[in-house]
């Protein structure tokens, strides 16, 4: 679907209209990212990063599969490749670090994406599906970010698989067995390597093919914006290309300046240093942390320090490690339920006073988790993640939905063109496309 | 319906972890947590300032010979150097010749499968640095990435070479069961402050450099903590020549495709 203003895609060179009826794939391109696709005029940098996040993951898998072409998923030999590719490898430590920088690019950017999307309101009908499947998407990074940090067999890399795989023995019953099956064995070892490396490989893939339905489920509607009013007329867009590709190029130039500059300069920022000394199952280290794109998720799943017992008795209901675990999921799956929590009719946090606020503090709150799940499970961290994690349910379960029903939103603007020239008609007479 | 369900798995989350707090902080109240002799006598590195330092470092390849032979000459009793070759030393640059009488003079394990014998050969350029057998106590870790493996890298290794001392009368006071056992060393750098490690750089002259760097004990640690940057990150030379042009182009890119945004986008008012 597309708006009926839409440029058609008319080849002109004979291969062109040869290749177009036999299999149409530059005019599915053209409709895709070029100049067939009509989008709202009036974007700003916040609208740069689905381009982005979509730049991350191919980059990571170029570096990836080129990486998987030197590394061994062997216990024995794991770390060792590793440090074979950064020593002598042409390039290798260039491709290792832009690896691992470009995984928290990647989180970077999707960050960016996703909370955008709460400012704005991009979850808002007719657009649920885009965010159903970018919440997935945000899964399966998880996921693979978390294998992928496995494979060099660092201390960090063992002892992080120890406890995020040790999460599924908290499920009643099922769980120690759940465990060990999925493990392959009591702890991390041989065959969990083996396992990961082999998933870490797949879900990249997994990930472009919800990608790819993301940007079909998008193109439906076409893109949001930042107004949040839908798209009335021909004068409330402009088409993908030029106008798009250009504002994307100068935000990818800029992008990759930032990035080169962690990859060429700091590229250990970001790590931990125990992941350079080889897995030791016989020795745990100081303080166990997952790489910071986890963190507020490590705060809340480490929030949960009481078991919920019967009160005045010591019968206990739900121990705290099932608890933590359940409120951690239970944190990013609430993502699923927003287009229905957020009742809103109003799209963009521009025209709702009171949203913006709790938004705002949302920010904070999330960024405390994230200082919080970093540090060691001490107080006073333990009592501050508390405090946030608790503020964190309480903006998506509760105050987010009443916020909804009872705030009034300031008046929209009638059009995309009105915000942005002022009146609903462009007058200046548009050059032709 | 949806939200009232989520309002009371909201709630449910919320009382939960207002319960956890409630426990935690009257068991703080209670009984605050004491701080441990770690917290309250560890010590953080200063800074060390080597030429490798910053986004233009590069290796000042007199010092990282020095720091080579301190590393040969001391360290390499107990520590290994696994993932460094003999050949990578030409880095330092010594020449082909150097690396093969160095390489040789290391003793390398070779196993014969057929036999089982395990013998030793002379070190050849393209061997690894061999492991090294030792037989005392505490465990000796392998020095190629230790610059990359502690907080603070070089200068927590140069601290930790020049911070043994005496245990301090007040630690012994607040904290009498933490003396120090024998066999063990006071070093307040060290995690958990009492090392294995006996004093390796002892006094002054301990190596005596070719090029008549006078061999003080700070010296010593601080060449060693340079050689051990190389050790863990031979590149980073390479790097940050490579880092630079790049980032150069970026900005120019980036100027270009600002421009280039602006031009596509003049007559459209946005």
């Amino acid at each position: 679907m597309s708006f009926p203003w839409a440029n058609e895609y008319k080849p002109s060179h004979p291969a062109m209209v040869w290749l177009d009826e036999k299999l149409p794939l530059p005019r599915f391109v053209f409709n895709a990212v070029g100049a067939g696709y009509p989008v709202p005029r009036n974007l700003n940098y916040m609208w740069n990063f689905g381009v982005l996040a979509g730049f991350c993951l191919m980059l990571q898998i170029v570096t990836g599969v080129i990486l998987a072409m030197h590394y061994a998923a062997d216990t024995s030999v794991a770390f060792n490749s590793t440090e074979h590719i950064m020593r002598d490898v042409n390039w290798g430590w260039m491709l290792r670090y832009a690896h691992a920088n470009g995984a928290s690019a990647f989180f970077v950017v999707v960050y960016a994406h996703i909370f955008r999307g709460f400012y704005f309101g991009s979850y808002k009908a007719p657009r649920e599906m885009i965010w159903l499947l970018g919440v997935v998407i945000f899964l399966l990074m998880m996921a693979t970010a978390f294998m992928g940090y496995v494979l060099p067999w660092g201390q960090m890399s063992f002892w992080g698989a120890q406890v995020i795989t040790g999460l599924f023995s908290a499920i009643p019953l099922v769980g120690d067995a759940l465990h060990t099956w999925l493990l392959g064995g009591f702890a991390p070892d041989q065959a969990a390597l083996n396992r990961f490396f082999s998933l870490h490989f797949l879900l990249p893939f997994v990930i472009l093919g919800v990608v790819i339905l993301h940007i079909w489920a998008l193109h439906i509607p076409g893109s949001s914006n930042p107004t949040g009013v839908e798209v009335k007329s021909e004068s409330d867009t402009v088409p993908f290309h030029p106008y798009y590709t250009a504002k994307d190029g100068f935000g990818l130039a800029v992008f990759l300046f930032l990035y080169c500059a962690m990859l060429f300069f700091f590229p250990n920022a970001l790590g931990h240093p125990d992941n350079y000394i080889p897995a030791n199952p016989m020795q745990t280290p100081a303080h166990i942390v997952p790489e910071w794109y986890f963190w507020p998720f490590y705060a809340i799943l480490r929030a949960f320090t009481a078991d919920l017992t019967i009160p005045f008795t010591h019968v206990v209901l739900v121990p705290a490690k099932l608890l933590g675990v359940l409120a951690m999921f239970s944190a990013i799956l609430v993502w699923f339920a927003l287009p229905w929590l957020d009742t809103s009719p109003v799209r963009s946090g521009h025209y709702r006073p009171t949203f913006r606020k709790i938004y705002w503090l949302l920010v904070i709150d999330v960024v405390i988790l994230g200082y919080c799940g970093g540090s060691p499970a001490e107080e006073p961290f333990v009592m501050i993640s508390q405090i946030a994690a608790a503020y964190y349910f309480l903006h998506f379960f509760i105050i987010l939905p009443l916020v909804s029903l009872i705030e009034t939103p300031q008046p929209l603007p009638f059009s995309i063109t009105e915000s942005v020239l002022g009146k609903d008609v462009e007058t200046t007479p548009a050059p032709a496309e | 319906m949806v939200r009232l369900i989520s309002a009371l798995i909201g709630a449910f989350f919320t009382l939960c972890l207002l319960i956890a707090f409630g426990t935690g902080l009257i068991s703080y109240i209670k009984e605050p947590p004491a701080k441990t002799v770690e917290a309250a006598f560890h010590k953080h590195p200063g800074e060390l300032a080597l030429q490798s330092d910053g986004a233009f470092g590069s290796f000042d390849r007199q010092q990282l010979q020095r720091g080579f032979q301190v590393y040969k000459e001391v360290c390499s009793a107990c520590h290994a150097i696994k993932y460094v070759a003999f050949r990578d030393l030409k880095e330092l640059g010594y020449n082909d010749p150097e690396v093969k009488a160095i390489a040789a003079g290391f003793k390398v394990p070779v196993y014969n499968p057929g036999t089982g014998e395990l013998k030793t050969r002379d070190g050849v350029p393209t061997d690894h640095f061999p492991p090294v057998v030792y037989g005392g106590s505490g465990t000796p870790p392998d020095l190629s990435l230790i610059t990359k493996a502690r907080h603070g890298g070089a200068s927590y290794v140069h601290a930790l070479l020049t911070g043994y001392a005496e245990q301090p009368a007040e630690l012994l006071k607040k904290y009498p069961e933490s003396k120090t056992p024998d066999g063990l060393f006071y070093n307040p750098y060290f995690a958990n402050l009492n090392i294995a490690m006996p004093p390796p750089l002892a006094s002054e002259g301990q190596v005596s450099y070719k090029d008549g760097t006078k061999a003080t004990v700070d010296q010593m640690a601080t060449d060693v903590a340079a050689f051990l940057v190389w050790t863990a990150e031979p590149k980073l030379e390479k790097r940050h020549q490579t880092g630079w042009p790049v980032l150069g182009f970026l900005l120019f890119a980036s100027v270009l495709a600002y421009m280039a945004y602006r031009n596509v986008w003049a007559d459209k008012k946005h």
